[in-house]
């Protein structure tokens, strides 16, 4: 009897969280779509989003493209497939390791930020001053974020998928021994279009989850310094195991293609 | 009856949880008239503000804006009502990522479209009323004290010229000079500009000043309202306690010794 008791209340717990989730993004959406826009301010986050993440996206790309072709030697030279390895590289890169790793560290960085300035503005009243100086706070805060990481995220993963390939490149011609054109045709010859293509969506995908989880969880942060802690945690949690869930399902919908 | 009051407040209740913190609160506001709400710490006078506000929401009663059920609203015309509205919250609440001038600016650059420098300038002639320098301007709000932050909160209340503001303990704070300017400011707002102001203060001396009628707020309801002149013979045990700051009377402090 207990047990089902609390069975019930976990779900309903899940249904209602689920619910806001939906009710906040819907109404963001629609403020995205709708006039006034905020073009200044969607410029300052894109700024924030896609120039200032250079650096930790781009360190992040080169060193994972490094390891991968290091690994894949080890496991390819043991049934002679050396040749293959350019272009696991960038397969994994522009399809997988791109994206996803951009989008934790970018999870990091600026969902976490995001959850915490806004979730300031909450906890200080500033919301609410806001509203009344008839500013809605959706058109005023949601919206330029989650444009700004829907647009930006596809940007970097760009960026990160040419890092990486280098990175792979360094390794493969200056310690692996290949030669630098085989390399580099191995690399172009064999990968296609929806390979790049599969990537960026899933990046603006992701950019839209970081924003979107960092708005929400600020935007409902209570209780001073600790509300706004707990909903910064909240914030790279829910966004970084989100990537990886959609991340499945994005891979699945294109697998059918 | 002629015009319907500025503000009608009928039979409102509030509570946070099993906390009742507003038992039915009748209260009428008439255009040009200035209203003061006095009431110990903690019985829900900003609670009251922000339901008219509709930053909370009121459990169950009627708010009117001029005969308009503001419950009834949609959000644009909600909107609408709020820009009528100024607010000059407790903490202040100034957006800190923005300068002093831009915070004062913000109602008239945002909710009327005003041009950068014109708002500029208004918020300048703003900020001298309440007596602040140009320069204090171009600072951020963090690098002010608490009084002027107050001031500055009310400087954006009212640079927006709007019809009804809510000032939350506007002298609190403020030196004794200070608080008698921004007295007479209030003042000038009311019978000069013919707007309506809803005040909470504990300052009995700028209660008494600023205030055409004043009400009490006791455990969830408004136990007396009459006139500011009336408030020394008011015959009510309560009021005469608040107002002569005894710590014996009808009004029990809970503490535990
Ligand atoms: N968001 C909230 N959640 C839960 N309780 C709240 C909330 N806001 C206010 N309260 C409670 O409502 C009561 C009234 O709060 P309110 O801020 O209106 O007091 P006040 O009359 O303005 O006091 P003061 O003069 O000290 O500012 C308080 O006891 C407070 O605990
Ligand atoms: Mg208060």
């Amino acid at each position: 009897m207990n047990a089902l008791a609390v069975i019930g209340r976990v779900v309903i717990r899940f249904l209602e969280h689920l619910g806001r989730v939906t009710f906040f993004t819907l109404t963001a959406v629609s403020h995205c779509v709708r006039p006034p826009i905020y073009p200044r301010l969607i410029g300052r986050q894109m700024i924030n989003i896609g120039y200032y993440s250079l650096p930790v996206v781009g360190l992040t790309a080169i060193f994972s493209g490094m390891v991968l072709a290091l690994q894949s030697y080890t496991g390819f030279a043991r049934f002679n497939a050396e040749s293959a390895i350019a272009n696991v590289v960038v397969l994994s890169i522009t399809r997988e390791l791109g994206p996803v790793l951009a989008g934790l560290m970018v999870a990091g960085r600026i969902g976490a930020s995001m959850a915490a300035e806004i979730g300031t503005m909450r906890v200080t009243e500033q919301i609410d001053a806001l509203t009344t100086l008839s500013t809605n706070p959706y058109k005023y805060l949601i919206a330029p974020r989650l444009i700004a990481g829907l647009l930006m995220l596809p940007l970097l993963v760009l960026v990160a998928d040419i890092i990486g390939v280098f990175g792979g490149y360094l390794v493969g011609v200056y310690k692996l021994g290949f030669n630098p054109s085989v390399y580099m045709s191995n690399t172009v010859d064999f990968l296609e279009p929806l390979d790049v293509i599969s990537g960026l969506v899933k990046a603006a995908a992701f950019g839209f989850i970081i924003a979107l989880m960092g708005c929400y969880h600020g935007f409902r942060s209570q209780g001073g310094a600790q509300g706004v802690g707990s909903a910064t945690t909240n914030a790279v949690v829910s966004a970084s195991i989100l990537i990886l869930t959609f991340n499945y399902i994005i891979t699945e919908l294109f697998f059918a293609v | 009856m002629s015009a319907p009051p500025k503000i009608h407040i009928e039979n409102v209740c509030k509570s946070f949880g099993p906390k009742d913190v507003l038992t039915g609160i009748d209260l009428d506001v008439m255009q040009g008239e200035s209203v003061v709400i006095i009431g110990g710490s903690g019985t829900g006078k900003s609670v009251l503000l922000k339901c008219i506000l509709g930053i909370l929401t009121a459990d169950s009663g009627i708010i009117e804006v001029e005969g308009q059920d503001v419950n009834r609203l949609t959000a644009n015309d909600r909107d609408d009502v709020n820009r009528k509205f100024g607010m000059l919250f407790q903490s202040a609440a100034l957006f800190d990522s923005l300068p002093v001038w831009e915070n004062v600016a913000f109602g008239l650059m945002q909710g009327r479209h005003m041009g950068r420098d014109e708002a500029k300038a208004k918020a300048l002639e703003t900020l001298g009323q309440v007596g602040l320098a140009k320069e204090v301007g171009e600072l951020s709000p963090a690098e002010l004290s608490g009084g002027m932050q107050k001031r500055v909160g009310l400087a954006r209340a009212i640079a927006g010229s709007p019809e009804v503001v809510f000032f939350d303990e506007p002298t609190t704070g403020l030196d004794p000079i200070m608080a008698d300017v921004i007295n007479d400011l209030i003042i000038t707002c009311v019978k000069d500009q013919g707007i309506t102001a809803l005040s909470i203060t504990h300052d009995m001396a700028s209660a008494r000043k600023i205030s055409d009628r004043i009400a009490m707020l006791h455990h969830g309801k408004l136990i007396w309202i009459g006139s500011a002149g009336d408030v020394d013979s008011s015959g009510n045990g309560f009021v005469d306690q608040f107002v002569n700051g005894r710590a014996e009377g009808p009004i029990k402090m809970e503490l535990r010794r």
